[in-house]
């Protein structure tokens, strides 16, 4: 490899190209997401006004806009607010679309961070569990329950959760759930309860499975075996000798799962009532407010590219082999 | 037996029904006249409560929404504007007549082209400021520029730019006489603001009896009581507030376990469970809004009469009415207006289901017999889908073939309304006859949607405008209204209730024709007792 040969350090290249590569991967995104929205049928002005759109109405919103102008300079006058940090004004009610992002950016973080406060650790430890009972009934058990909770989409979850929990046991809140401030507190904690729990029943199997896969992969290399006839006892092994060896692939479906819960709770925000960036964009993407779009859209990409830019850079530290390539 | 009493005893409540009515309802009940009245002094002698939080769950809201009156489009932001704004008019929510409100009184000469609106005094903005004559006019101007993108642009185009403050009125010189002028300055965007709006169009100050205290768009709005509204005995919660609850089961579910206090636009469709839960109530009103099949008058196939004839023969009104709203909802006679308007034309029989005629008018028609194509999408209205795969199979039994496509939700109020001959779509209403042809049925207007272009029908519209003498002016909307139902190209099977559900906590006036929670005032005209 070149880049072994210059001095530095291989992990500082890779990381310098991961980034580079990530933003081009961004830029690329917000370029397709300005072409998509603009080829949905419907633009913003008609949008806007509905059935209640004048002609008049509508010629007045587009000048005001610029919408009358090529689509190329519009993407660039906006790419050039990007750069220096400002998303423009939601065309809609002019409002700063800075604020509102990092309102609903943070308040998705909160209830992604609080799924993922269980999600994770729940579902490697079950992992490891059903590996230690291979084949066994708790294996089974943990198999057939996740697989049904994998299969079932998750408004059918949120519904039921909504319905057993809120209405019939009236433990926990159902929508709509509107976080109180300050964010970071118990209060909100056990506000988020059933949304959480949710997300954490959807993206629950996906990790387990991930785990268990893993590591019986590696618990069939003959190390393990030698281990094994030692005499070092099962959980030990598992603990000490396969899961660190499985940790790559772990990782890599962990930070997946976790971009999952912040891009993708777009569903389980709706039916909660709970304002996020999901709602912020649903509701941008219905009447074509652009800025809004291309804010949401640019920052879920951030998120999806930086998860999984420290997947391969947790996969390369927990592997030896990939930190000092030949 | 007990429920129904109770239901309708609310009623009169409301005022949806008089007492001697309750009193013949409960007689048929078995119940006899005194016990009847005895019964009814309980609830209907009910005294407003004063205080409390109101919180309703709604449909509509998102986080583009502004506070400027000229733009609000949705249910949410009616409510909220409602509760910090008032017009110069309101509608009665019993019959639907204009009442005086920010105007005291009204005059017009006999040719409806001349009016004056007195302006009413010693009411403050909530800013402190006196309303003045000037603000009206100020308001009416913003709404007026084309600039300010209002909603009551179109209404303000036919009002023209002739009007101006003298004294204590707003005068206006209308080029061609309009009899229902009140009712559109009550129009819910027609919020009188200080200088019409121009020194903050966002500010949300009016005079009306709550003041905006937090406003999150697409989330939540708060508004607070003022105590120098200057009306007494109207408004009495200390507060209340607007969630947006976009989806129809999130809906039900926070009003089912005591989140909200009342919710918007129930789906019929589950109406029935809604019912068998304890402590609430449906308030539904049959409103002016209309589900409809329209196809372009002057398009083959359809610029056949006796095509389109047809077609209204082989529609199966109650079959609709009963299927797709459940029955909330009344059948309609394929011209846009029921007995929710002023001046309904009463005498027009009901067109009946028919598919004997249906079956003659086709053959007369002489259609080749290749598939006509019904476009549509849930998107026109709730159960469009189903409603457009009923009709082709009642147009079956005629020996009418119909190819039912199915188009996407997003953008067809773009792509397909308005667009393609042949689809299924919804009006709204609005407060007048007058109005509704205009805004559809007049040669020239944007959303002639079935491309009904008769000279003849424009000059009634005019006519009908100007007249003032009530006996005279339902005559011609008589003649109008046969005119659609016998050659227009809408196809009105069914007009369908707001249907709105509370807590049974919730008493006052909860239902208006002209919209639904009552209207956007029910935080004004309701409150909760314990």
């Amino acid at each position: 490899m070149a880049s072994g040969k210059s001095g530095m350090s291989p992990v500082v290249t890779l990381l310098v190209q991961r980034i580079g590569i990530g933003v081009l991967v961004i830029l690329a995104i917000s370029a397709l997401l300005f072409i998509g929205v603009e080829l949905l049928p419907g633009d913003f002005a008609r949008n806007f006004l509905g059935q209640s759109a004048t002609p008049e109405a509508v010629a007045n919103i587009r000048k005001e806009l610029g919408l009358d102008q090529p689509v190329i300079t519009r993407y660039f006058n906006w790419l050039g607010g990007v750069l220096t940090g400002d998303f423009g004004q939601s065309w809609a009610n002019k409002a700063s679309v800075n604020s509102q992002l990092l309102k609903r950016l943070s308040n998705t973080m909160f209830l992604a961070t609080v799924s993922a406060i269980f999600a994770v650790p729940i579902s490697v430890g079950l992992g490891m569990v059903a590996v230690f009972f291979r084949n066994k009934l708790p294996d089974h058990v943990i198999n057939v329950v996740s697989l049904a909770a994998i299969s079932m989409p998750e408004f059918f979850v949120g519904y039921l959760f909504i319905f057993f929990f809120a209405l019939v046991l009236g433990l926990g809140d159902g929508p709509p759930i509107i976080p109180s401030d300050p964010l970071w507190s118990f209060a909100n904690f056990e506000l988020v309860a059933l949304p959480a729990a949710t997300l954490v029943v959807v993206t629950l199997a996906h990790m387990m499975r991930m785990t268990r896969a893993a590591i019986l992969n590696i618990m069939d290399s003959a190390y393990i075996e030698t281990a094994e006839l030692k005499g070092v006892p099962m959980m030990t092994v598992i603990r000490k000798h396969a899961a660190p060896n499985a940790i790559a692939p772990i990782i890599n479906v962990v930070a997946l799962n976790l971009a999952y819960l912040v891009v993708g709770v777009v569903v389980v925000e709706v039916i909660f009532a709970y304002p996020g960036m999901g709602q912020y964009f649903v509701d941008a993407v219905t009447v074509r407010d652009m800025p809004v779009v291309q804010a949401c859209g640019v920052v879920f990409a951030g998120v999806y590219v930086v998860l999984n830019m420290l997947a391969d850079i947790g996969a390369i530290l927990a592997n030896p082999r990939l930190m000092h390539p030949k | 037996m007990c429920r129904e009493l109770k239901d309708l005893s609310l009623m009169v409540v409301r005022g949806q029904m008089s007492r001697r009515d309750f009193i013949g309802r409960a007689a048929a009940l078995g119940l006899s006249a005194p016990l009847a009245t005895q019964l009814l002094g309980g609830t209907a002698r009910a005294n407003p409560v004063k205080g409390g939080h109101l919180i309703m769950g709604l449909n509509g809201g998102a986080s583009t929404d502004s506070l400027d009156p000229a733009l609000a489009t949705s249910t949410v932001m009616h409510n909220v504007n409602f509760g910090w704004g008032e017009a110069l008019v309101i509608t009665d929510p019993k019959d639907g007549t204009a009442q005086p409100w920010l105007a005291e009184s009204w005059e017009a000469s006999a040719d409806a082209k001349k009016w004056a609106f007195k302006i009413r005094k010693g009411i403050t903005f909530s800013n402190g400021k006196e309303m003045t004559v000037e603000d009206v006019v100020a308001t009416l101007k913003r709404h007026s520029d084309e600039n300010a993108k209002s909603g009551a642009l179109g209404i303000m185009k036919s009002i023209g730019q002739s009007f101006k403050a003298d004294g204590d009125n707003v005068v206006f010189d209308l080029e061609s006489g309009d009899a229902d002028l009140p009712y559109l300055l009550s129009d819910y965007h027609l919020l009188i603001q200080p200088n019409g709006g121009l020194d903050g169009t966002e500010a949300a100050i009016g005079t009306g009896p709550y003041v905006v205290e937090a406003n999150e768009p697409g989330v939540r709005h708060i508004l607070k009581r003022r105590d120098d509204h200057w009306m007494s005995d109207y408004a009495w919660y200390d507060s209340f507030e607007v969630l947006v609850i976009n989806d129809l089961t999130a809906r039900v579910a926070a009003l089912t376990s005591g989140k909200v206090h009342a919710i918007n636009r129930v789906d019929p469709k589950t109406i029935d469970l809604l019912t068998k839960a304890p402590g609430l109530q449906i308030n539904n009103v049959s409103g002016r809004g209309h589900y409809v099949f329209i196809c372009h008058v002057d398009t083959p196939p359809f610029d056949n009469n006796d095509l389109r004839l047809a077609l209204k023969y082989a529609m199966n009104r109650e079959e609709m009415v009963d299927k797709i709203l459940r029955g909330y909802g009344s059948v309609g006679n394929d011209f846009p207006i029921n007995a929710a308007y002023a001046l309904f034309p009463d005498a027009i029989p009901q067109r009946p289901f028919d598919t004997d005629k249906a079956a003659f008018h086709y053959k007369k028609s002489g259609h080749d017999g290749t598939p006509i194509v019904l476009r549509t999408s849930d998107a026109a209205f709730n159960g469009a889908e189903s409603a457009a795969v009923l009709f082709q199979q009642t147009c079956a039994a005629a020996g009418i073939p119909i190819e039912v496509k199915r188009e996407p939700a997003d953008g067809y109020w773009s792509n397909v309304w308005n667009v393609q001959p042949f689809c299924t779509s919804y009006w709204g209403g609005r407060p007048t006859q007058a109005q509704m042809y205009a805004v559809a049925y007049k040669s020239d207007a944007d959303w002639n949607d079935t491309r009904w272009k008769r000279p003849e029908f424009d000059a009634m519209l005019v006519q009908a405008r100007a007249e003032i003498d009530p006996v005279k002016r339902k005559q011609i909307f008589t003649d109008m209204a046969l005119m659609l139902n016998n050659e227009g190209g809408l196809i009105l099977p069914m007009f369908n209730d707001f249907v709105d559900a509370s807590t049974a906590k919730l008493q006052g006036v909860l239902t208006d024709p002209s919209q639904p929670m009552s209207n956007g005032l029910i935080a004004s005209r309701s409150w909760l007792v314990a």
